[in-house]
């Protein structure tokens, strides 16, 4: 894990210029495309184009290349795409001992005294333009008919200026007892009850929201032979919170999360004529908004993915979620494969050679519509454990390496127990995530049992050549017992049984080796005992906030760490156990989240309070963070609270990430 | 699942097996079946090859099966080689319900015959059985296998309603005619997996077995096999005793 490297790689990673480098934006006021003549889905598309041109301007601002900060330029107007796509993160594994990183030490970090006192016109300059309501609505779809205006008022009142002061570099102790309760008293005042918060949940009712994320993950019906259902099925297909449509640039279908090709066609041919229409005036379309719609567009090459999405979230979130599923694509044929099939045929129809990856693909999708921390954030969990035991585990990694291995993993329910590499070669974020996609979301290869010799492409890695990966998933009651003999009702043991050995290799015909590597590496781990420190590590779960700071009011926080490209966060439970308590708490971080890096001027610290909870987003060069609380909270006490999170963390910086790891 | 040597030690030999067949034919559910006796319904594809093992127990010894469960879609062809290699047996699995699967299934054997070992014992199985409903007999190949499931009804296949689309007689006239094993099997009901591997284990020609060494200690996919055996094709009849599953 050695520092240069990773500077290296995050300045001029392989997929970073790709993804940053702005495409030039001509200042042509686009006309109405005159093909474009299809009915209702058409028309507020049109009404919105107008808007366009000036956000696809704005975002060609964004060059790398003068401003290496990581927040960009001056405050555009909205959401532009952002270099926060986890292919512009660095490597996971990575480990910065001092965070001296050049793209670190940007304009943004050296002001950290300036006090943020614009909030509030920040946030309606920074939603679409057309969008508004979606910036107000914050989790719901419909604000039209969901919002009070009690809520509405309240949810304004709370961008007001806020009076925190940054003291110099001291980032630590700049929260702790500044802030007025200011926002609560306007709150009371509103007629807001702060009773029996405990049992409240952070977010309004929104019954809307509440029915159409219930469903959203329902199988739309066929069509019948007779196109009798087809309105319903049209309904229906409207009223999913999310899309993603991934076309080749020819407009041929490749993938779409709901419906099926005839249902989808209409829509991709008129996406297709839209993008068509402004490459003809050698524009590039990113992203556009019909009603409370947003759909971002993203063009790689023979591929147009679009995302269309009603909740809460920006263009650059957006696209880093096209990016993955750009990634899965190459995973399954690497880039020159695609490229030649393209070049063949640019008619080629690709759906052949992606046969059978589509769950991965929706796997991703619906990861990202019950949203994903790790994709928010653009980096990894780890198991909390002692840095001794880590250690340990990371010495039997090295010691049983076998000689073809490029990576080796190991995972436990989901998170990064530790990992074994080449000095030379990081880990890449985003290449982990189609992994973990792969063997705990999509679930064919667990289901399966045995063990698995799996080629795959990692894109971050290098998106020209396939790697072999050697899966064996772990019982860890019992780990020598291979787990091709464990009875499939074992399966029912949950994230406990989750563990997996992953070897990577270039090698094509290894897995034999590795697996002898994998049988020599669980023994030694039984016998130094790693084996049941990680079984207690897995049992012991996320600790919940209480347990972190007693009596702490937080309900819920994410805290990245920058350096190592590694978040932490505590328990979901107990109040956001459903998926749609998640949802809402994931859109609120979305919104926070957008809010710290929509803005390249000075924000490190925003604020922000609805009717129902209170919330945090706080930027330095070492970490993000990012909280909320039930709205009784005082600010001062917020503040207070991240501060110990804060302290928390560096405390057991060690346990909840992985620094250094094991490199040869 | 119990098979754990009731009787004495018994010699024990490794066996190399490999399934074949086109997408969604039922590869993993049968060896899902084979394995843990359980089986799925969506099952997901296979992602590039499955490794599992499995003991069977014959009266003169035990089979220990270890089996490449190769992923079916079309991307993933080029990588069969590696896994057929040096297999001593093949099960090319098909679905009774979709002739395009038998014709995939005849290409594999023809490859099998071109590239695989001389020796190797190859199963041509019709999966999905259960879908046939009333009227054909499973166990066509064995006039004196004891069935496996109830209400078998062995009569002249016909006509019928039910979702076959292959003839019993069209795939095991061509069975015939390669000199393979074969087999009509429901991974959903069980029906006839055991069989499969069992008649697999008998027409392993004892002499390409190896001690458990042998196959199972290789440390590389392409290793070379040293003596190969050409008996011919694989003798149908055998005994009847059940895996242990
Ligand atoms: N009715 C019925 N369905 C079956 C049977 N065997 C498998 N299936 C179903 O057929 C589908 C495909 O089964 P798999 O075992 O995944 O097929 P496969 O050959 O391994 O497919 P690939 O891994 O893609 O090559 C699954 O939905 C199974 O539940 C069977 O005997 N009867
Ligand atoms: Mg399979």
């Amino acid at each position: 894990m050695d520092e240069t490297d990773n500077a290296e790689r995050n300045a001029a990673g392989p997929m970073n210029g790709a993804a940053a480098s702005p495409v030039p934006s001509p200042k042509i006021s686009p006309k109405k495309p005159d093909a474009v003549e299809q009915q209702d889905f058409v028309n507020p598309t049109l009404n919105i184009i107008q808007t366009l041109s000036r956000k696809t301007s704005t975002s060609a601002l964004s060059t790398r290349t003068t401003l290496p900060s990581r927040e960009g330029t001056p405050p555009p107007l909205p959401p532009r795409p952002m270099n926060l796509a986890f292919l512009d993160s660095r490597p996971s594994t990575s480990h910065s001992v001092a965070p001296s990183r050049p793209q670190l030490v940007s304009k943004a970090t050296t002001q950290l005294s300036y006090t943020n006192t614009q909030t509030h016109n920040d946030l309606r300059d920074d939603s679409p333009s057309s969008g508004a309501s979606r910036a107000r609505n914050f989790f719901g779809l419909n604000v039209r008919s969901t919002a009070s205006d009690a809520d509405d008022s309240a949810s304004v009142k709370s961008y007001a200026p806020t009076t925190i002061e940054v003291g110099g570099g001291d980032s630590e102790s700049t929260l702790a007892g500044i802030m007025d309760d200011h926002e609560k008293s306007v709150l009371q005042s509103l007629g807001h009850k702060f009773s029996d918060q405990e049992a409240e949940s952070l977010f309004p009712n929104d019954p809307n929201f509440e029915s159409a994320f219930d469903r959203e993950f329902d199988e739309i019906e066929g069509m019948a032979s007779d196109g009798s259902n087809e309105e319903q099925i049209m309904l229906q297909w409207r009223a999913k919170l999310k899309h993603f449509l991934i076309l080749s640039s020819a407009g041929k279908p490749i993938y779409s999360r709901h419906g099926d090709d005839q249902l989808v066609t209409n829509y991709i041919g008129v996406i297709q004529t839209i993008i068509s229409f402004y490459q003809s005036q050698n524009d590039t379309l990113k992203g556009f908004t019909a009603g409370d719609v947003r759909f971002v567009i993203s063009s790689r090459g023979p591929l147009n993915l679009v995302a269309i999405s009603r909740l809460p979230e920006s263009d650059a979130q957006l696209r880093g979620q096209l990016d993955a599923l750009y990634m899965q694509i190459l995973s399954t044929l690497t880039l020159p494969s695609m490229e030649r099939m393209f070049a063949a045929r640019a008619n080629y129809d690709l759906r052949r050679p992606l046969q059978g990856t589509e769950t991965l693909l929706s796997a991703l999708s619906d990861g990202f519509t019950r949203g994903s921390p790790s994709t928010l954030l653009s980096a990894l969990e780890c198991l909390k454990l002692r840095k001794t035991h880590r250690q340990a585990i990371n010495k039997t990694l090295l010691s049983t390496r076998s000689e073809n291995l490029l990576y080796g993993l190991i995972v436990a329910s989901g998170k990064l127990v530790s990992v074994v590499r080449p000095k030379k070669h990081s880990l890449h974020p985003g290449d982990l995530h189609l992994i973990f996609n792969m063997l705990f979301e999509a679930g064919s290869v667990k289901a399966g049992g045995g063990e698995n010799w799996i080629p795959l492409c990692l894109p971050g890695f290098n998106n020209t050549g396939y790697l072999y990966m050697y899966v064996s998933f772990l019982n860890l009651e019992d780990p020598t017992t291979p787990v091709a003999e464990r009875p499939k009702s074992r399966e029912g043991g949950g994230a406990a049984d989750e563990v997996a050995i992953l070897l990577i290799s270039p090698n094509k015909e290894g897995f034999f080796e590795l697996r002898a590597m994998r049988d020599q590496l669980v023994d030694q781990l039984q016998k130094n005992s790693s084996i049941s420190r990680i079984r207690e590590a897995v049992k012991a779960g996320r600790p919940r906030c209480t347990d972190i700071v007693p009596g702490s009011p937080l309900r819920h926080f994410l805290y990245k760490s920058r350096g190592n490209v590694q978040f932490t966060m505590p328990a979901w439970e107990p109040y956001f156990e459903s998926p749609l308590e998640r949802r809402r708490l994931m859109s609120l971080y979305n919104t926070l989240h957008t809010q710290l890096h929509a803005k390249p001027t000075s924000l490190k610290i925003h604020h922000q309070t609805s009717a129902t909870n209170i919330s945090l987003a706080w930027s330095t060069p070492l970490f993000e963070l990012y909280a909320v609380a039930p709205v009784a909270t005082s600010r001062a006490a917020l503040a207070q609270s991240a501060n110990k999170i804060v302290q928390w963390v560096r405390r057991e910086e060690e346990r909840v990430f992985i620094i250094g790891g094991a490199v040869f | 699942m119990a098979d754990s040597g009731a009787s004495q030690p018994k010699p024990s030999s490794s066996v190399k097996l490999v399934l074949l067949g086109e997408a969604a034919v039922g590869k993993s559910s049968l060896v899902m079946r084979f394995v843990n006796n359980d089986f799925q319904e969506n099952k997901e594809p296979t992602i590039g090859a499955a490794f599992l093992t499995q003991k069977c127990n014959l009266p003169s010894r035990t089979i220990k099966f270890e089996i490449w469960d190769t992923a079916g879609q079309e991307r993933f062809a080029s990588l069969a080689p590696m896994y057929y290699r040096n297999a001593q047996a093949a099960l090319v699995v098909y679905d009774i319900t979709k002739p395009s699967s038998l014709t995939k299934a005849q290409h594999w054997v023809a490859e099998l015959h071109r590239q695989a070992s001389p020796g190797i014992v190859i199963a041509l199985v019709g999966n999905k059985y259960d879908l046939a409903t009333e009227n054909d007999s499973a166990d066509v190949n064995d006039a004196d296998a004891v069935p496996a499931a109830e209400g078998e009804n062995p009569e002249e296949e016909e006509e019928s309603t039910d979702a076959r689309r292959v003839p019993t007689k069209t795939a095991k006239g061509y069975a015939d005619e390669e000199g393979l094993l074969f087999f009509e099997t429901s991974a959903k009901t069980g029906q006839n997996v055991a069989e499969v591997f069992t008649a697999i284990a008998n027409a392993i020609p004892e002499t390409s077995l190896k001690g458990p060494r042998g196959v199972g200690g290789q440390t590389n996919l392409g290793r070379q096999e040293d003596a190969r055996v050409n008996l011919g094709s694989a003798r149908p009849e055998g005994a009847k005793e059940g895996c242990a599953c």
